[in-house]
């Protein structure tokens, strides 16, 4: 696998999935701000607008927020130029991605960049994203072959999903009055029907948290998305090791699992607006170490018998 | 005339290739009928199929950055078997020259010698490089791919406009082409039998690998590009796809000790065969622009010491130069014994002190065009140019004589094209492309046909507002017959048969140069009506 190509594939894992997730945030948010009258608009805004990591100095409101999020191409959060960049990433990986695939890609690109997602109602364009985004994804698992390429894929959106639902929950953490928060967070996660079908109708922040940060089987949970990431990254270096990891990324990966595995669940819930920073911070470090590991132009410089 | 072709008028003095005045000629009576049977709506339907899909599929070329789709009529261009049996003998002839017109100037040099061209016309052609003196190709073979520009003049004949021998592109074209269509028409296409054109990438693959360094058992071929902001990106990605090879660019591949790897996430892998579609100038910084970032460093080295393939060889530039053009016929009586099949278009060598009084005299009715100009560029159509442009011209000329020929004003033929929802003449021309293994030159039956949109524009090229047609190659019973199957076929990909123009009687002594110039002078061409436009 070509260094660059790999680089593109894993982003394009990573594009899509933000693009899916960011949608499904701002459809709840979105939805919250309507039914909640109690709630204080302006510090919702704000705090989602924290939570994705935008800087903003302007007025917090709807309208910002869905310029920032959805459809403005400047913006570097939002769908709009998700989609875009995963759009560059497989033009520049052509002969690899699927037809299939890149055409669920380009008329993705196609229909958002025309400027459509302005024009539409909020809650169309949101479900536009998402289904284009789980038919990218799913055009990626059907037709392209399960090799090292797809594996970064997988990878990349791993990562993605565990960043995402990372900083979902620290979203859920700066509104800790409202008494819907945890239920919001658990939609916007694609979770909500999952956590009623394990836990019943027990509405807590604990089970709650329990279920996006520990769930083994739900496929959004943070042990899931890091539990995913290093099965790829075990594929990518198979080789057999007695002592320590085979490489930095998966040595971060399995870190951040261990840590979620022995710690208590009081413990978490304690520090969680800190233990979601960290994942945050894990997700960054991993995508560092599979760049210099995968991306940089080959492996660790070779001895050239001499002449170096 | 019904339908969607009345008021359909064929311009003056134009060879139009589906009426013969208000006759429909005989191959295009199944495709007219077709087309009638549809309703207006539907053909609008169609024809917005064809725009969308392309959208969607990103068939798309690069202008200024700017991606846009490459427009599709819905008219075929249809060629009968026998016009096409002629082009596919003299592409053919026409490459087994130029191949042997390289060797032969990058060796030997025997051609000087026995001065069927004189020695300074190929030395001073920008693309005559010297690097690649000496270097010997594996297999022999420097014209992997060749894309000849062929035209059909008043009479309908074909003529050979220009020589595409360094890195033709177009051909993934002709391959979306086919396919949109299928799709668009395939009642028209059921009625027909159309020689197809889908192999092309294996037999680029086969070729590529029969080229490969000597000794290499199972040789890895890669697709080298510019990069996404290249205008033929679209078709390098398509290739290397089809073909199931990488498409890598220049920061991909590394050269060392005469080797040539790619960086993969295991480490160097060695590469055998490039086929490149970046040029010659950029393809290796020790060489030449030391400034590059597209090429390898030491790729040239590695091509010298044989072990590594690049195609189309470096160096090629110089029989695309359009000086070089004008000997082409030459050089095929000289290297093949043989008549050329296709001829040239008259041409006049702006640095022969006779052409260029006669040519100075005319500029207003004659096209004038740059030697090393590609896509259209730079060219002068004298009868459209003002006084201004005139002066601006003659001045350029007498500065550098050996930078320009001129031509009379050829009115290509037209195709009927669906515009505006009506059907209105438009100028084409023909690219067939041509894959030479080393043991054959196989042309790929059909080739772009690229239609000049604007009315009345005869500068055929997509970086001018161009589109294309997908076209058909019939075979020699078509219409489809009743009761006849189908003859066995070596696949669907024909090779060119040798050509079958018998030698000339005494086999091409090589013209003294004294002859030389009369034939020149013979051949120069006749004044011609009025060439208007």
């Amino acid at each position: 696998m070509l260094s660059r190509i790999a680089e593109a594939l894993f982003w394009i894992g990573r594009y899509i999935e933000r693009a899916e997730c960011t949608s499904r945030i701002l459809d709840v948010h979105l939805q919250v701000l309507i039914e909640d009258p109690t709630i204080d608009r302006e510090a919702t805004c704000r705090s989602l607008l924290a939570a994705m990591g935008v800087r903003y100095d302007g007025e917090f409101d709807q309208a910002a927020v869905l310029r920032l999020l959805l459809h403005d191409r400047s913006s570097t959060a939002s769908v709009v130029s998700a989609i875009e960049a995963a759009r560059e990433s497989a033009r520049r990986s052509r002969e690899v991605v699927s037809t299939e695939m890149w055409e669920a890609i380009n008329t993705t690109f196609n229909q958002l960049s025309s400027g459509q997602l302005t024009r539409m109602r909020p809650a169309d364009a949101f479900r536009l994203v998402r289904e284009r985004s789980s038919m990218i994804a799913s055009m990626a698992d059907g037709t392209l072959s399960h090799d090292t390429g797809w594996q970064f894929l997988v990878l990349g959106r791993s990562i993605e999903r565990v960043d995402m639902t990372a900083r979902l929950v620290l979203s859920t953490t700066y509104s800790p009055g409202s008494a819907s928060s945890w239920q919001t967070t658990l939609r916007a996660c694609g979770a909500h029907h999952a956590f009623t079908r394990t836990y019943r109708a027990i509405e807590s922040p604990r089970a709650a948290a329990e279920f996006l940060l520990l769930d083994r089987l739900f496929p959004r949970s943070i042990v899931f998305g890091l539990t995913q990431a290093a099965a790829c990254l075990e594929v990518l270096d198979p080789r057999q090791r007695r002592l320590g990891f085979g490489g930095d990324a998966a040595r971060i990966i399995g870190q951040a699992r261990a840590s979620l595995d022995v710690r208590s669940l009081s413990d978490l819930m304690s520090e969680l607006p800190r233990e979601m920073e960290a994942l945050q911070l894990v997700c960054v470090e991993a995508t560092d170490a599979v760049s210099k590991r995968y991306f940089e132009g080959a492996v660790a410089p070779e001895w050239l018998g001499g002449t170096q | 005339m019904t339908g969607h072709f009345e008021g359909y008028t064929p311009r003056p003095a134009t060879y139009d290739e589906m009426f013969d005045g208000s006759d429909v000629r005989r191959s295009y009576t199944t495709v007219r009928t077709q087309i009638e049977a549809l309703s207006p709506e539907d053909l609008r339907a169609r024809s917005d199929y064809l725009s969308s899909s392309y959208l969607d599929q990103g068939v798309t070329f690069d202008i200024g950055g700017e991606e846009r789709p490459f427009p599709l009529d819905i008219v075929p261009r249809l060629i009968d078997s026998t016009s096409w049996q002629a082009v596919e003998l003299g592409v053919a002839q026409r490459v087994k020259a130029l191949e042997a017109f390289l060797a032969d100037i990058y060796g030997e040099g025997q051609v000087f010698r026995d001065g069927v061209i004189p020695r300074r016309v190929v030395t001073s052609s920008p693309h005559f490089l010297r690097p690649a003196m000496g270097i010997r190709p594996p297999g022999g073979v420097r014209v992997h791919v060749a894309g000849i520009d062929l035209v059909r003049d008043e009479q309908g004949a074909f003529r050979v406009l220009e020589d595409n021998v360094r890195i033709p592109s177009g051909v993934s074209y002709v391959m979306t082409n086919r396919r949109a269509m299928s799709a668009a028409l395939p009642e028209v296409f059921t009625h027909h039998r159309i020689r197809p054109v889908a192999h092309y990438p294996n037999r680029l693959l086969a070729a590529l690998r029969a080229c490969a360094p000597t000794g290499v058992a199972d040789p890895t071929v890669v697709v080298l590009t510019p990069g996404v902001y290249n205008p033929a990106y679209f078709e390098h990605a398509l290739l290397a796809r089809l073909m199931g090879v990488r498409l890598v660019e220049g920061g991909d591949l590394v050269a060392q000790a005469g080797h040539v790897y790619v960086r993969t996430t295991h480490g160097l892998h060695p590469v055998h065969v490039i086929y490149r579609r970046v040029d010659d100038d950029f393809l290796d910084p020790v060489h030449f622009r030391r400034d590059s970032v597209l090429g390898v460093p030491g790729l040239l080295n590695a091509a010298r010491v044989g072990n590594v393939t690049i195609a189309n060889a470096v160096g090629n530039g110089v029989a695309d130069d359009k000086l070089v053009y004008t000997y082409v016929p030459d050089l095929i009586r000289y290297y093949l014994a043989q008549e050329p099949v296709l001829r040239n278009i008259d041409t006049w060598r702006m640095e022969d002190p006779t052409h260029r009084e006669e040519v100075l005299d005319r500029l207003h009715e004659l096209v004038l065009k740059p030697v090393d100009g590609a896509g259209g560029k730079g060219i002068v159509i004298g009868p459209r140019a003002t006084k201004e442009q005139i002066e601006e011209l003659r001045t350029r000329l007498l500065a550098d004589p050996r930078g320009w020929i001129a031509q009379p004003v050829v009115q290509l033929s037209t195709v009927p094209t669906f515009i505006g929802g009506t059907m209105a003449p438009r100028h084409v021309d023909l690219r067939p492309f041509a894959v030479h293994d080393g043991e054959r030159v196989s042309v790929l039956p059909g080739g772009l046909t690229r239609v000049a949109l604007p009315e009345g524009e005869l500068i055929v090229n997509s970086s001018q507002g161009g589109g294309s047609k997908d076209t058909w190659v019939l075979s020699a019973d078509n219409p489809m017959p009743e009761v006849e199957p189908e003859p066995a076929e070596d696949g669907p990909f024909h090779p060119a048969i040798k050509p079958a123009v018998p030698p000339q009687q005494e086999p091409a002594p090589p013209t003294s140069h004294a002859q030389q110039e009369q034939q020149q002078l013979s051949r120069s061409p006749q004044p011609q009506g009025d060439p208007s436009c």
